[in-house]
């Protein structure tokens, strides 16, 4: 286990495993958190899970971890590293089964109060409309061909098919679709389980949550968002379901033998790799974009019905109860990226994995209302605490591959969680508070309680004083929907 | 007489079981239960079927990946669960057997996947045994 003198604070919330820590590491590892963060990261497995990481061939600078990190499998949740794009590797294990599990904020022109005796409905209509749970078959079943569109237009296909508009995708990372995909690569397998599950929210940790904007902290920028103090939100939170887990997994399994054809070693099974150019790694990446893109119409789907179930409840009796887009964005990711190291512009693959692309001012990606300001970022809270709106920052280009927080970021086991709450009880509390609960499964709640997560803000506190994001909005739950 | 059996293993965030029998054909029955209790994974009424599962792997490790994805694959897309196990034959790369099926009761908990994360079949106190990590 990796212990706290085992670091060097090189700045004040930044904190470095050097290479000289373990031989067989290639980067040192950077851990962006406070003190009291950084110590109770140490109950789990997170560092040695880092250090493991810092092991993989071609990584360039340092592996960089998040305040929100905790124990994954293989890769830490809240790691970022990036291979170099010619003589680096590609780690399906390091992306993570949820290819591009990501999240989408929507922005309304309601106030809170203005409708606060109608999110009742409001949530039951989102439950209802919104399929969720275990292996839950969407409103959206593909044929073969349908599918293959999908993988390759993303974002496209669901605006061009009556699920959004051309804004929504303009307002998608990537506009809704990485380059690259090519269907022929997928299993019968992956395809079988990706046909039915286009338009689901599935299970676990994944929500569709309205919020009221609490707190402005960037007035600028929450303007440009079309956030108001007051206002409501809704944000989505899920990926690419069976279909990316399939695709996942397929590789993880392919590639243990290709560790063995370029002569890899690695500490953990888990983050088996091949070299970026070579056949294997350039036939996951074309496999990893079909579900990534998938994931941008999952929650594109998602978003159409959300919208959907506003008309419904609130047609008649508001004027706009409309449903416009922020931002939508992966935090499970392998990307083709360019970044400063050692003052040069190196291209390379960066794997994201719990962790949210933050670029900073200027970059030509992004729409021209966020071009000056820098990326949307969206970081969920845990269950019934607040969520966060941040944008990227010069900081995070310069100290993480522009990167930051993905979230609030596990404390506690699930089996714990649900020993210490019981499902029930804490949607009681919740409505007690306020939030109204739609929840298919009361065990899954229990291990969604909020004593089984840190503190969001922060989390929040650490990314922003550290300069990996700039903080604009805080929100508040007042509705949670989860399967 | 075999004697084996399965725990949970303490995880922040995913799943994790530690399994043991006196031999791979114990060891793949035991993580199959463990990984069905985790799911709780409950029969509905009714008569069950008898499927063949047949696997090919590079080595123990793989050969239990591949099992346990099997059983998901089908739990998730045929929303089934698994009553017994009859292994006709085991080997360190192979498996086959047949699989006592029977409808499952909607599930309320989820595994995306099977990891390779710690897992290195050894041999303990004259049994083998492993560590099982599950992405949730």
């Amino acid at each position: 286990m990796v212990r706290k003198q085992d670091f060097d604070q090189i700045a004040p919330l930044v904190w470095e495993i050097p290479t000289s820590y373990r031989e067989d590491m290639r980067v040192p590892v950077r851990v962006f958190a406070s003190e009291d963060i950084l110590e109770h990261a140490m109950d789990d497995k997170s560092f040695s899970q880092a250090v493991n990481t810092a092991c993989l061939p071609g990584l360039v600078s340092h592996v960089a971890v998040m305040p929100d990190v905790h124990q994954g499998y293989g890769f830490p949740i809240g790691g970022v590293a990036a291979s170099h794009a010619e003589e680096g590797i590609i780690s399906p294990g390091a992306i993570g089964y949820d290819i591009n599990c990501g999240v989408r904020l929507l922005s309304t022109r309601l106030d809170y109060e203005e409708v606060k005796s109608r999110l009742p409905d409001l949530a039951t209509s989102l439950y209802h409309r919104c399929p969720s749970g275990v292996g839950e078959s969407g409103t959206v079943p593909l044929s073969n061909a349908d599918l293959e569109q999908v993988c390759r237009d993303g974002s496209a296909w669901a605006a061009k098919n009556g699920y959004g508009r051309q804004e929504d995708v303009e307002f998608t990372e990537e506009s809704g679709a990485i380059p690259g995909a090519d269907p022929s690569v997928l299993s019968k397998r992956a395809r079988d389980r990706g046909k039915p599950q286009l338009g689901t929210l599935g299970a676990g940790n994944h929500f569709i949550e309205v919020e009221v904007v609490d707190e402005i902290f960037h007035e600028e920028a929450a303007d440009a968002m079309g956030l108001r103090k007051g206002s409501l939100t809704v944000l989505i939170h899920t990926g690419s379901r069976g279909f990316g887990h399939q695709i996942c997994s397929e590789y993880v399994k392919s590639f243990q033998s290709a560790v063995d054809r370029y002569g890899i070693e690695l500490p953990d099974r888990e983050l088996v790799c091949a070299p970026i150019t070579s056949p294997e790694g350039r036939e996951y990446q074309s496999a990893m974009a079909c579900a990534a893109n998938f994931a941008f119409a999952n929650r594109q789907v998602l978003a159409h019905h959300a919208r959907s179930a506003f008309e419904e409840v609130l047609a008649g009796s508001v004027d706009d109860f409309d449903l416009y887009p922020v931002y939508d964005i992966a935090h499970n990711m392998g990307k083709m990226e360019t970044h400063q190291v050692n003052g040069d512009e190196v291209p390379v693959c960066v794997h994201r994995k719990g962790a949210t692309r933050a670029f900073g001012p200027g970059f030509e990606g992004l729409p021209e209302v966020y071009r000056s300001l820098g990326q949307p970022v969206l970081v969920p809270g845990s269950m019934g605490t607040a969520s966060w709106v941040l944008m990227g920052t010069e900081g995070s280009m310069a100290q993480s591959f522009g990167s930051t927080c993905h979230g609030a970021g596990r404390t506690m086991s699930r089996t714990q969680a649900k020993k210490e709450v019981w499902g029930e009880d804490l949607r009681d509390e919740l409505q007690q508070n306020g939030i109204q609960v739609r929840a298919g499964s009361m065990p899954g709640l229990a291990e969604e309680a909020p004593l089984a997560y840190k503190d969001v803000d922060a989390v929040v506190e650490v990314v922003s004083d550290a300069g990996i994001a700039a903080k604009v909005a805080r929100l508040r739950p007042v509705a949670v929907i989860k399967g | 007489m075999n004697k084996g059996g399965f725990e949970e293993v303490d995880h922040t965030a995913d799943w994790s079981i530690r399994v043991w029998g006196s031999d791979m054909e114990e060891l793949l029955r035991q993580a199959a239960k463990g990984m069905l209790q985790l799911l709780n994974a409950r029969p509905e009424e009714g008569q069950g079927n008898w499927l063949d599962i047949d696997i090919e792997a590079e080595d123990p490790e793989e050969l239990m990946v591949s099992w346990l994805e099997e059983l998901l694959f089908l739990h998730e897309t045929k929303h089934i669960t698994f009553l017994e196990f009859d292994f006709r034959s085991v080997g360190e790369k192979h498996l086959s057997a047949a699989a006592k099926s029977a409808p499952s009761k909607r599930p309320d908990k989820h595994i995306k996947a099977v990891t390779f994360h710690n897992m290195d079949i050894i041999e303990k106190d004259g049994n083998i045994e492993t560590e099982i990590v599950f992405d949730v």
